[in-house]
Parts: C-alpha cells; sequence; structure tokens
C-alpha cells in the first residue's frame, strides 16, 4: 500500500453533495495525509463513470430528485457494485445510505430501486421529519467511541439479516424504525443517517475506514485535539435536556 | 415605523377603507409599545397585528404604489436598498429597509409610507409567491439561489419551483439573473423578462438542470443542457468589470461605496429595474453611490482603536463572495460562526465553504460554534486560534484592519460588541 496511492472516489459531487459531504472525503484526505500515505481523490461526476479501482467509495446525502437521478445512474453505470465486490470500502451518507438499499421512495412518490449493497430498505416516514443532533453507541465489534452527528430526513430505513445496525441512538432517531437503530453495515459497506459532516466529528469512523481500506489493525496516532474538543462540546450540548 | 422612510402618518391614510385604517392604527400602536418595551422596532408584532384585523390590509396598502420586490437567497437587502435609492430620482419611496421580509414587516413598512409613489420591498424567498400576488408588483428582481439553512428551508431546487409557479401569472417585468440557472429556470415562465448577467461565483447548486436533471455543461461563464437544450438566455443587461452594459451597449461606470464582486451584480440588476420606471443607468449609478452600509453590513467600526470591518455571511455561497472582497494577507481575519435557529441549527455548510482561501492571514475563530471551524480549518491546514471574545481577538491581532466575517446572529453580536 505504502508504494502505491490510496484512492478515495467520491461519487456524484454533482448530486449527492448538499451537507457539507465535501467534509468526509477531506477528512479522509486529511487523516490518511497525516499517517503519510499517498492519496488520491477522485472526484466523480454523474455523467462520468464510476472507476472500479478505488480503495474507499464515499456517497453523500442530496435531495429527492438528485437522489433518483444518482440511483438511476449508479444502476446503469455498475462500477460501484464492481468495486463493492471487490472489497473495497463503501460508505453511504443520508439519500447515498438509502441507494445502497434495495430501495427508496423517490420524489415522485414511487419506489425507486437501490443498489442492494446493504441489505436495507427506505419507507417513507408518516410523521415529522427527523431533525436534530444525534447520540449514538456503536456496534461494538467496530470498536468506536460513540458517535454525534446531525440527522435531517423524512425516510425510515429497515434492516434485513443481512445488516447489522451501525450504532445505537442515545439521542435522536436514526433509521426511524423506533428501535434506536442507526445506519448499516455488512463486512466494508457502511450506510448512516449523520451528517456534521459525520467522518468530522467522528475520526475514529473515519480511521476506520482508512483501516479496513489498508488491511490493518492499527494506524500510526494523529493529533485530534480540535476533534476532541468538538466532540466533548456537543456531546454535552446533545446529552443536555432541552 | 421601523424601515420607512416617509412620514408616518398622511394624507393617504385618510383615503384608506375603514377596515384598513382601524388595522394600520392598530398596528402602530402594538408596534409602539413593543418599541417602549425594548422588544426591537416592533415592525414584525405591529404587522402582524395589522394583517390579523385586516387580512387584506397588504392588498390595499400596495394598491397605491408602484411596488418592486427583491427575492434571492443572498444581497436582497443590499439589492433593495439600491433600487431604493435609485428610483428616488422619480418619486418618494416606502421600503422595509431593515430587512423583516416576511408578509407582517412588509404590510407595517408600506402602512409608514403614505405618500410615496414606489414600494421597494425585500421578500423572504419563502413568500415571494404570496407577497407578488397580494401586491401586484410593476417589477420583480430575482437575484440568486443557493443552499441555506437545509435544516429548516426548503430544497434549493424546490424553492425554484415554487417561484416558477408562483410567478408564472404575474403581470410584473421580472429582472432575473441568466448566470443563475435555477433563477433563470425560475423566470422563464414569466410573460415577461429582462434577464442580466449578473454572474455568480457559487456554482454547487446548478450542476443538474432544473428542468429534467441533466448533467449541466457549464463552459466559461456559459451553462446549458445537453440532454433538453435548456439554456442561458441572452442578457439584455451585463455587468462587465466595473461597468453595467445597458441594452443599447452602452457602458455606465459602478462607482459604489460597497465592496465585492456581489456589490457590483447587485448594482447592475438595479439599475436595470430603475430602467423599468424610467429611471436612466446614468442616474441610477449616481444615486446609488451614496448607499454606504446595509444594515451594518460593511460597516468599518472603531474598537478598542483598532479599525474592524464587520462583514454578514450566511451561507456557502455568501463565504464565496465575502473571501473575494476582503484584503488579502496579512490582514487579521476574524470568523464567527453560531447555529441559533435563525441562523439553522446543522453546521455542515461550514464544509462547503473554501476556508483554505484564508491561507497566509492571521486567523481567529469565534462563536458558538468555534469548535466546528476549529476544525474545519484545521482540516483545511490553517494556522489559527480559537478564541473566547471579540475583544480576545482584537487584542491578539497583528496590526492592520481586521475583516470580521459572521453568519447571521453571530453578526448581530459582533455589531452589539463593538456598539459597547
Amino acid at each position: 500500500m505504502s508504494e502505491s496511492s490510496l484512492r478515495v472516489v467520491w461519487v456524484y459531487p454533482d448530486l449527492l453533495s448538499t451537507y457539507g459531504d465535501r467534509g468526509n472525503a477531506l477528512v479522509v484526505e486529511r487523516r490518511a495525509r497525516q499517517r503519510h500515505l499517498n492519496v488520491t481523490r477522485i472526484d466523480v461526476r454523474s455523467d462520468q463513470a464510476v472507476p472500479t479501482s478505488g480503495d474507499i467509495y464515499l456517497i453523500g446525502g442530496g435531495e429527492d430528485r438528485p437522489q433518483r437521478l444518482a440511483a438511476e445512474r449508479l444502476r446503469n453505470d455498475s462500477g460501484l457494485v464492481r468495486a463493492a465486490e471487490n472489497g473495497a470500502i463503501i460508505f453511504g451518507v443520508c439519500a447515498g445510505f438509502q441507494i445502497l438499499g434495495h430501495e427508496f421512495i423517490n420524489d415522485l412518490g414511487a419506489r425507486e430501486p437501490g443498489l442492494g449493497l446493504l441489505d436495507v430498505w427506505t419507507t417513507r416516514g408518516e410523521g415529522a421529519r427527523c431533525v436534530g443532533d444525534v447520540l449514538a453507541d456503536v456496534d461494538p465489534r467496530l470498536g468506536l467511541p460513540q458517535l454525534t452527528g446531525f440527522e435531517n430526513h423524512q425516510g425510515i430505513t429497515h434492516l434485513g439479516q443481512g445488516a447489522k445496525p451501525l450504532a445505537t441512538v442515545t439521542v435522536g432517531q436514526g433509521n426511524g424504525t423506533g428501535d434506536g437503530t442507526e445506519g448499516a453495515w455488512r463486512d466494508t459497506v457502511l450506510g448512516t443517517y449523520l451528517h456534521g459532516p459525520v467522518l468530522a466529528r467522528n475520526p475514529a469512523l473515519a480511521d476506520l475506514l482508512l483501516k479496513l481500506a489498508l488491511d490493518v489493525n492499527a494506524l500510526p496516532p494523529a493529533d485530534t485535539t480540535w476533534y476532541d474538543a468538538l466532540r466533548a462540546e456537543r456531546i454535552a450540548a446533545t446529552s443536555r435536556p432541552a | 415605523m421601523a424601515g420607512t422612510e416617509s412620514e408616518p402618518t398622511g394624507a393617504r391614510d385618510a383615503s384608506l377603507p375603514a377596515r384598513a385604517k382601524i388595522a394600520v392604527t392598530a398596528g402602530r400602536v402594538a408596534a409602539v409599545l413593543s418599541q417602549k418595551a425594548g422588544r426591537g422596532s416592533g415592525s414584525v408584532i405591529g404587522g402582524k397585528i395589522a394583517l390579523r384585523l385586516d387580512p387584506d390590509l397588504l392588498a390595499t396598502l400596495a394598491d397605491h404604489l408602484d411596488v418592486v420586490l427583491v427575492s434571492a437567497t443572498n444581497g436582497k437587502t443590499t439589492t433593495t436598498r439600491l433600487i431604493a435609492e435609485a428610483l428616488r430620482a422619480a418619486g418618494p419611496v416606502v421600503s422595509n429597509a431593515l430587512g423583516a421580509n416576511m408578509p407582517a414587516g412588509i404590510t407595517s413598512a408600506l402602512a409608514g409610507g403614505s405618500d410615496a409613489r414606489f414600494g421597494v420591498i425585500e421578500v423572504d424567498e419563502k413568500y415571494l409567491a404570496g407577497v407578488a400576488r397580494d401586491t401586484r408588483p410593476k417589477a420583480i428582481a430575482l437575484l440568486n439561489l443557493s443552499r441555506d439553512q437545509l435544516d429548516r428551508a426548503a430544497e434549493t431546487r424546490m424553492m425554484a419551483e415554487k417561484w416558477r409557479e408562483g410567478l408564472q401569472d404575474t403581470e410584473a417585468v421580472v429582472i432575473a439573473n441568466a448566470d443563475d440557472p435555477l433563477v433563470t429556470w425560475a423566470a422563464s415562465s414569466c410573460k415577461k423578462v429582462v434577464w442580466v448577467a449578473a454572474g455568480q461565483a457559487w456554482k454547487e447548486d446548478a450542476w443538474s438542470c432544473p428542468a429534467c436533471g441533466g448533467v449541466m455543461q457549464r463552459p466559461g461563464d456559459d451553462w446549458f443542457c445537453q440532454e433538453c437544450g435548456f439554456r442561458r438566455p441572452n442578457p439584455h443587461w451585463a455587468l462587465q468589470g466595473t461597468h453595467v452594459i445597458d441594452p443599447q451597449r452602452g457602458a455606465w461606470p459602478i462607482q459604489l461605496q460597497l465592496p465585492g464582486r456581489a456589490n457590483l451584480a447587485n448594482a447592475t440588476s438595479s439599475a436595470a429595474v430603475a430602467a423599468v420606471f424610467g429611471v436612466s443607468p446614468q442616474v441610477a449609478l449616481e444615486r446609488m453611490r451614496s448607499v454606504t452600509a446595509v444594515a451594518g453590513r460593511y460597516d468599518v467600526v472603531q474598537y478598542q482603536g483598532r479599525d474592524i470591518r464587520l462583514l454578514l455571511a450566511k451561507n456557502p455561497a455568501g463565504w464565496l463572495e465575502t473571501f473575494s472582497l476582503i484584503d488579502g494577507p496579512p490582514a487579521p481575519v476574524i470568523l464567527s460562526v453560531n447555529a441559533l435557529d435563525a441562523d439553522g441549527t446543522d453546521t455542515s455548510w461550514l464544509w462547503d465553504v473554501d476556508y483554505e482561501r484564508l491561507a497566509g492571514h492571521p486567523v481567529f475563530v469565534m462563536g458558538q460554534r468555534k469548535l466546528d471551524l476549529a476544525v474545519r480549518l484545521e482540516v483545511a491546514g490553517l494556522q489559527f486560534h480559537v478564541v473566547d471574545s471579540l475583544e480576545q481577538a482584537v487584542r491578539m491581532a497583528p496590526p492592520g484592519r481586521i475583516e470580521a466575517i459572521a453568519n447571521y446572529t453571530a453578526f448581530q453580536q459582533l455589531r452589539k460588541a463593538v456598539a459597547g
């Protein structure tokens, strides 16, 4: 890995980059560079082919119509599915998370097929939109500290047998199913509803993506002073009863 | 009442229908009471009470005026001010100059302008269609649309669609920015459109065609959709460097006291609006020169013996325009960001802003969400200091005029701090 470059592919920033999603790409790049890794970031616009040779794929949040367009184009392209089959790390946020599943409800109110990379499907919530700060405890198998983030979605995401919840909320709605689950994961495919951006709020999650991509158990330490300060402030502000 | 420039009472009140008269009076009383109670200008509460007593009041008040509506994500307060100054060449103007831009604040402002000929009104994007229906404007200026407060606002393209549907039957001349595909799409269903090439530095909300969803091609200043053929219209007016180009190809120098490319664009749109009412670009631009700070924005203030320029930037497009107008390094820069309800409570947008452009400036970060800024700047690879107050930032800042950039409530707090 040290010889070649780590390829971080940001999928469809023209469609799915509404909630500061560029931040997730910037944080992955930064955390890798702090470990003196060579990183190449590849931003793939939705009229371009998704390369199959990436190591980490990031797919972000977006509005309802761009989400449908993104799902259509990704189904036609097949690059992302092939990359996942090759064992690449795929990380989806919000609309991007929904696209990784079997289906979601599109802007026209119809069931839109996703990529089926995660055993989840999304329906539309009847109640109030899930908006606000979130705290969640991560699946212990992933060995990560508490997640902090900001959710903003109408979708409700249901998990099948083949997907594990990424985390369990202690504050906020998460997947919106009422059972407290937040996000989903299987092998090297992960999804979450959290913005913030989530990797800026949770550098350990960014490091996990790097470890999975490099197939290592540990990385050299990298400074997290400001991340830690932000996390402490957000966790305190979010835990405080309103 | 707040923001009006004419006498608070006058001849026209007498000609109002009885119900409207009672509503206007009740609104004024409420405004004065609210003002005395120290709750701001009172214009919003006054307008709310007046509208409750007479729901048609806005339409009644607008009936005697040549109304101009101004809406956009950014620049609407300043542009409203520029247009108001330009139109004063042709007659008295009433305007919601302090930015109370929802129906109650607008009603309140109009109720104060009894002998005005023109009503120049800033309108919140979400209320534009309704206010256009009620006030039957002669002109509507649409400047730009971009992401702003996504935790509660409608999505950007949905906003363009609301404008498109709400304005398609308007009799107004619509003055629209041809360089913004979302604005162009919103305006292109209107009957009478004057296209202005006013520029749009921020492009991230218009990569997919608002009409068909195709990927937008954007070579140079042009834009078009390869799939459905939707494309940039030929502009009638243009901003070229520091000149307004009129439809006859006449070039008029813009000499503003307000800084930045965005204000040159605002002046260009304002000149196009003024022309609708027979005010020439020469006269309009001459009058715009008198506009200095607008509601404290761009104001250079003295604080602790230092000059500080106060700059408001509420969203990524606004920050982008602001970075292009600040003094170069080593000018010290203070950034202040809050996430109160009026700001939007999700700070993810900080990551859409190219803070990398501040490299070389001494940077100080403050505000309720200074730690979000700290992480953002750390990832951008910048040097910065996190401070607890303006006073501390100013004390630490090296010599030179300080540029202070803040989002909405943080900006209000800076203004309060420098006022002592």
